[in-house]
C-alpha cells in the first residue's frame, strides 16, 4: 500500500486534556493516525480511554471550558485544522468533516421538527443551489431510508423510534457531503437488528461518496464487519494499529490480545470468557512507563520505567510494546 | 388531554376544600370564633346575639355545613373593619394588585433571562461571578427592607420618585422594582443552570457540527429548551408574587389585596383574612391550572404524550 | 466512555475552578459573632432593650451629627437603644430559627423517610401532600395562624414548620430512595430486622448529611420569613425586640430617622448572607450532588 496516496486526514501527536477540579485529565495523550479516501479506520478501546475525546478534537468541539487541545496537528487534506480560527472551523464542520454522535435520543433538539433540523444543516452548505431546500431535505431522508419523508419532515424527534432518529442524525451528518465522517459508537444505543441495517446504510453512503470514516467503537464484531484498519486505544494512546485481518489474526500488543480473548466467538465453545483483570490507570495520574503494565501478563521491569515507542511489526502494522523490539526474544 | 385537565381540576378543588377546612378549624381552635369577631367592649348579650346570628350555638357539623354552603355562595362573612361583605372588599382591591403583578413579572423576566444567559455563556468569568454575587445578595435581602431603602434613597434623599400610594406612572416604579427583584435572583440562577445543562447536551454538538456558530446555537437551540423549566415554574412565580405583594403593598401603601391582607392581620379581622386567603388560593390554583394546560399545548412532548 | 467523560465535564462546568474547598471564613466569623452575641446578650448590651427614655428619643447613630457615644446606633421613638435591641433581637431570630427548623425539619425528615422507605400508596399520598403544600402560598396560613392563635413564639414556630416541612420531605425522600436499594438494607431485611429498626439504624445515618445541609441552607430562609411575619405584625409581639419588628417600627420615621429601619434590615441581610454562603459551602463539601436543592 502506498502510504501517501489518498490520505485525507492525518493526525500527528494529538494531545487533548480536560482541566477538572481533580487535576488535568490527559484524555488524548499523543495520538497519531492517518485516514485515506474511502477507507474505514476503527478506533477501539474500553470506556474512558479517550476515543470520543479524540473524535471531538478533530472537529474542535471539546466540552468547554474544561477541554483543550494542547498539542499536535490535525491535517485535513494538508491543512492544519488546529491552526484555523473558529469561523474558519465553521466552514469545515459538516462540509468537510462531520460526526455522528452516540445517542440518537438526545442528538436531536426536542423542540424543533425533523424537517427544521435537516433544513438547517442544508442551509449552511450551499451544495446545490438549483432545487428547493425542502426537496433536498426530503431526498436526504430518502437516502437514509426514512419512509414517507414528506410526513416525517413535520414530525418531532420524540415521535420517532431510536433507529429512525439515528438515521436522521446520519442524514444531517452527511448533508454537507463531507470528506471525513467520524462515527462515535453510532449503533450502541440501537437494537441489534437495527444495528446491522444502520451499519449497512453507512457502508452504502461510503461507497457512494468515497468518504473516509473514523469508526469509534468498543465492539470487535462491528470492527470486523466495518473496518479496513483498526487502531486500538488504551489510556489516551494508540497502542496498536494494523489491517483488520492481520490484527485479528496476530495481535502484537498484550492489550489487544487480552481484548480479543474477552470477545465471545461463534466457532468453538469457550467455557469461560477471560476478562482483563484490574482497571486502567486514572487519566489524571498516569505512570511514566507503559500504561498497561499493571494488567499485563508479560510485564517486565522496563515496562514500568519507559513508555515503549511505536514499532513496525508487519506490513502497515505497528504496536507500542517492548516485546516487539527486534533484540528482545520473541514469543 | 381532557382527562389531564379534569384530573388537575379535581386536585385543585380538593386542595381548596382542605384549605377551607383548615380555615374553619383554626377559627375554632383558639376558642369560640365569636370572640374573634366581637369588639373588646361587647356585652354578654351582644355575644349571645352574635352566636345565634352566626349559628355558632349549633353543633359543629352543622356549623361546618353552614360555612361551606356560605362559601359556595360567595359569602365568606362580613369584614369587621369595613362593615361589609369580605368578598366585596377583596374584589374592590383586586384590580390595583393586578396592575402591579404583570409589570413585576415582565420586569423580572426581562432582567433575569439575559443575565442568566450571560452568566451561563461566560461561566467562570467576571460576568458570571458578579451575577452570582448579585443573586446571592438578592436572595439574602428582605424585600420589605429593600422597599424602605428604595423609598429613603429615591423619594426622600433624591426626591425623584413618589414613595407611596397609587398615581401616575412614576408611582409604579419603586413597587415594581421591589416586587420584581424578589424573583430575579432565583430566576436568573435557574436560567443559568438550565442553559448550562442544555449547552452540554448532544443536540448542541450536532448543531455545532452543522457549522452553526456558538451564538446561533445558544439563542436558537438552547434558549428555548432552557426556558422550559422557567415556564413550568410560572405558577410558582405567580404564587411568590402574590405573597410578595403583601409586603410590597404594605411598604408602599398600595391599595391592593396584599395591603388588605396586612390590614386584616393587624386589625385581627378574621372574616376578612379568611376571605382573602380563600380567594387568593382560588386565584393561585386557577393560574397554576391554566399554566399546566398552556404548557401541555406548548411543549410538543407533553402535547403528544 | 462518553458517560465517564460527561461526568468529568459537568463537574468542571459546575462552578469556576479552585474556589471549592475554601472555607468561607467571613461567613463563619459573622455566624460565630451572631451566636456569641445572642448567648451573651445580657452581658454585652449597653442598655436594656425595652427601657424607654423619652428625652433621648430619636438620637442618631454616634457618627452622625447629634449622635452620642452612649447610643452607638442611636435610639428609637421611645428612646430605646437601637444597638441593645439589635443584640437582643439576634436571640429572637436564632431561637425562632432553631425551634422552627427542628420542628419543620424533623417532620420533613420523618415524612421523607417513611415515604421513601415504604413507597407504594403511602408514598404517593405523602408526596401529593408535599406537592400541594409547595404549590400553595403557605405564608397565608402563617398569617391566619397568627390571627387565630395570637402572635407569639409558638405560633410562629408552627407557621414556619408548615412552610418548610415539605421541602425537607421531598429531598430526604429522594435520598432514601437511593439508599434503600443498597445491599446492606436488603441484608438487614434478610437478618430479620423490622422496618422501624431498618429506618432508624440503617436509613437515618445515611441521610443525615443531606439533612444537615438542608438545615443549614434553610436557616437564612427561616430568618427572613420570621422577619417578614414580624414586619407584618404576625411575629413575636412587642415589646420583645425582633429585627423585622424594628424595621417595621422605623418605617414611619424613615424621613427623619433612617437608621431605625436601615440598621436592623442590614443586620438581617448580613446574617442571612452568611448562613447561605456557609450552607453552600457545607453542601459542596458534604454532598455536591445536592446542588439543585
Amino acid at each position: 500500500m502506498d502510504s501517501a496516496a489518498g490520505v485525507v486526514l492525518e493526525v500527528r501527536d494529538l494531545r487533548a486534556y480536560l482541566y477538572t477540579r481533580w487535576g488535568v485529565v490527559r484524555a488524548v495523550d499523543g495520538v497519531s493516525f492517518v485516514l485515506r479516501e474511502g477507507e474505514t479506520l476503527g478506533l477501539v478501546g474500553e470506556s474512558g480511554c479517550g476515543k470520543t475525546m479524540t473524535g471531538l478534537s478533530l472537529v474542535r468541539l471539546l466540552p468547554e471550558p474544561a477541554g483543550r487541545i494542547v498539542d499536535g496537528q490535525v491535517l485535513l487534506e494538508g491543512e492544519d485544522l488546529l491552526a484555523k480560527s473558529e469561523s474558519e472551523m465553521r466552514a469545515v464542520r459538516g462540509r468537510r468533516v462531520s460526526m455522528i454522535l452516540q445517542d440518537p435520543q438526545t442528538s436531536l433538539n426536542p423542540v424543533f421538527t425533523i424537517g427544521d433540523q435537516i433544513l438547517e444543516a442544508l442551509g449552511q452548505h450551499h451544495v446545490d443551489g438549483e432545487r428547493s431546500l425542502a426537496a433536498r431535505a426530503q431526498e436526504a431522508l430518502r437516502r437514509v431510508k426514512v419512509g414517507a419523508p414528506e410526513q416525517r419532515m413535520r414530525a418531532y424527534p420524540h415521535q420517532m423510534s431510536g433507529g429512525m432518529k439515528q438515521r436522521v442524525v446520519g442524514a444531517i451528518a452527511v448533508a454537507g457531503e463531507p470528506r471525513v465522517l467520524i462515527a462515535d459508537e453510532p449503533t450502541t444505543a440501537l437494537d441489534v437488528t437495527i444495528q446491522l441495517q444502520y451499519l449497512a446504510l453507512l457502508k452504502e453512503i461510503q461507497a457512494r461518496t468515497r468518504l473516509a470514516m473514523l469508526f469509534i467503537t468498543h465492539d470487535f464484531g462491528i470492527v470486523a464487519r466495518m473496518c479496513d484498519r483498526v487502531a486500538v486505544m488504551y489510556a489516551g494512546r494508540i497502542v496498536e494499529t494494523g489491517p483488520t485481518r492481520a490484527l485479528f489474526r496476530a495481535p502484537r500488543h498484550p492489550y489487544t490480545e487480552a481484548l480479543m480473548a474477552s470477545v465471545p466467538r461463534l466457532e468453538g465453545h469457550v467455557a469461560r470468557l477471560p476478562s482483563i483483570e484490574g482497571q486502567p490507570p486514572p487519566l489524571h495520574d498516569l505512570p511514566p512507563g507503559c500504561r498497561f503494565a499493571d494488567r499485563c501478563a508479560y510485564v517486565a521491569d522496563r515496562c514500568r520505567r519507559e513508555y515503549p515507542p511505536t514499532m513496525p511489526v508487519g506490513p502497515a502494522h505497528e504496536a507500542a510494546c517492548w516485546r516487539n523490539e527486534p533484540s528482545a526474544p520473541s514469543r | 388531554m381532557q382527562r389531564f385537565v379534569l384530573r388537575r381540576l379535581a386536585q385543585s378543588v380538593l386542595l381548596l376544600f382542605v384549605l377551607a377546612l383548615i380555615v374553619f378549624a383554626l377559627a375554632r381552635v383558639s376558642g369560640n370564633p365569636a370572640d374573634l369577631l366581637l369588639r373588646e367592649d361587647a356585652t354578654q348579650e351582644d355575644r349571645a346575639h352574635l352566636l345565634r346570628a352566626l349559628g355558632l350555638d349549633r353543633p359543629i357539623h352543622e356549623q361546618l355545613y353552614l360555612f361551606l354552603a356560605g362559601a359556595l355562595r360567595g359569602d365568606l362573612g362580613e369584614s369587621i373593619r369595613y362593615r361589609k361583605p369580605a368578598t366585596e372588599v377583596f374584589f374592590e382591591r383586586l384590580p390595583n394588585t393586578l396592575r402591579l403583578l404583570p409589570l413585576a413579572m415582565v420586569g423580572a423576566l426581562a432582567l433575569a433571562i439575559p443575565l442568566g444567559v450571560l452568566a451561563a455563556v461566560y461561566r467562570g468569568t467576571l460576568v458570571d461571578r458578579v451575577s452570582g454575587a448579585v443573586a446571592v445578595l438578592g436572595i439574602a435581602t428582605p424585600s420589605f427592607w429593600l422597599g424602605i431603602v428604595l423609598i429613603y434613597v429615591f423619594s426622600i434623599r433624591l426626591g425623584l420618585l413618589p414613595s407611596s400610594r397609587m398615581g401616575g406612572p412614576s408611582h409604579y416604579v419603586l413597587p415594581t422594582i421591589t416586587l420584581g427583584l424578589f424573583l430575579v435572583a432565583g430566576m436568573m440562577r435557574l436560567v443559568r443552570s438550565s442553559l448550562l445543562e442544555v449547552m452540554g447536551s448532544e443536540f448542541v454538538k450536532l448543531a455545532r457540527l452543522k457549522g452553526l456558530s456558538q451564538t446561533v446555537v445558544i439563542w436558537k437551540h438552547c434558549l428555548r429548551n432552557a426556558l422550559i423549566p422557567v415556564t413550568t415554574l410560572f405558577g410558582v412565580y405567580f404564587a411568590l408574587l402574590i405573597t410578595g405583594a403583601i409586603v410590597t403593598e404594605t411598604v408602599f401603601a398600595w391599595p391592593g389585596v396584599g395591603r388588605l391582607t396586612y390590614e386584616a392581620v393587624i386589625f385581627r379581622d378574621y372574616p376578612l383574612l379568611q376571605a382573602v386567603i380563600l380567594l387568593k388560593a382560588i386565584i393561585v390554583l386557577g393560574v397554576n391550572l391554566g399554566v399546566d394546560i398552556l404548557y401541555a399545548y406548548l411543549d410538543p412532548r407533553v402535547r403528544y404524550a | 466512555m462518553a458517560r465517564v467523560e460527561e461526568r468529568i465535564d459537568e463537574s468542571a462546568l459546575g462552578r469556576p475552578r479552585g474556589d471549592l474547598a475554601r472555607l468561607p471564613w467571613v461567613s463563619f466569623a459573622i455566624i460565630a459573632v451572631l451566636v456569641l452575641v445572642a448567648v451573651l446578650a445580657p452581658l454585652i448590651a449597653p442598655h436594656s432593650p425595652t427601657e424607654q427614655s423619652l428625652p433621648d428619643k430619636l438620637l442618631p447613630p454616634a457618627w452622625e451629627a447629634g449622635g452620642s457615644a452612649r447610643h452607638l446606633l442611636g435610639t428609637d421613638v421611645l428612646g430605646r437603644d437601637v444597638l441593645s435591641r439589635l443584640i437582643y433581637g439576634a436571640r429572637v431570630s436564632l431561637i425562632v430559627a432553631a425551634v422552627a427548623l427542628l420542628a419543620g425539619g424533623g417532620i420533613g425528615l420523618i415524612v421523607g423517610i417513611v415515604s421513601g422507605y415504604l413507597g407504594g400508596r403511602t408514598d404517593s399520598f405523602l408526596m401529593r401532600s408535599v406537592d400541594a403544600t409547595l404549590t400553595f402560598p403557605t405564608i397565608l396560613i402563617a398569617l391566619l395562624l397568627a390571627v387565630s392563635l395570637g402572635p407569639g413564639l409558638r405560633t410562629i414556630a408552627i407557621a414556619i414548620t408548615v412552610l418548610i416541612w415539605a421541602r425537607f420531605a421531598r429531598v430526604v425522600r429522594g435520598e432514601v430512595l437511593a439508599v434503600k436499594t443498597r445491599d446492606f438494607v436488603a441484608l438487614a431485611r434478610v437478618h430479620g430486622c423490622s422496618h422501624l429498626r431498618i429506618m432508624a439504624v440503617h436509613i437515618v445515618p445515611n441521610v443525615l448529611n443531606t439533612f444537615m445541609v438542608l438545615l443549614t441552607l434553610h436557616i437564612g430562609f427561616v430568618i427572613i420569613v420570621e422577619a417578614s411575619l414580624s414586619f407584618l405584625g404576625a411575629g413575636i409581639p412587642p415589646p420583645t425586640p425582633s429585627w423585622g419588628q424594628m424595621v417595621s417600627d422605623g418605617r414611619s420615621h424613615i424621613a427623619s430617622a433612617w437608621w431605625l429601619s436601615v440598621v436592623p434590615g442590614a443586620a438581617i441581610m448580613l446574617v442571612v448572607l452568611a448562613f447561605n454562603l456557609f450552607g453552600d459551602w457545607l453542601r459542596d463539601w458534604l454532598d455536591p450532588r445536592l446542588r439543585q436543592v
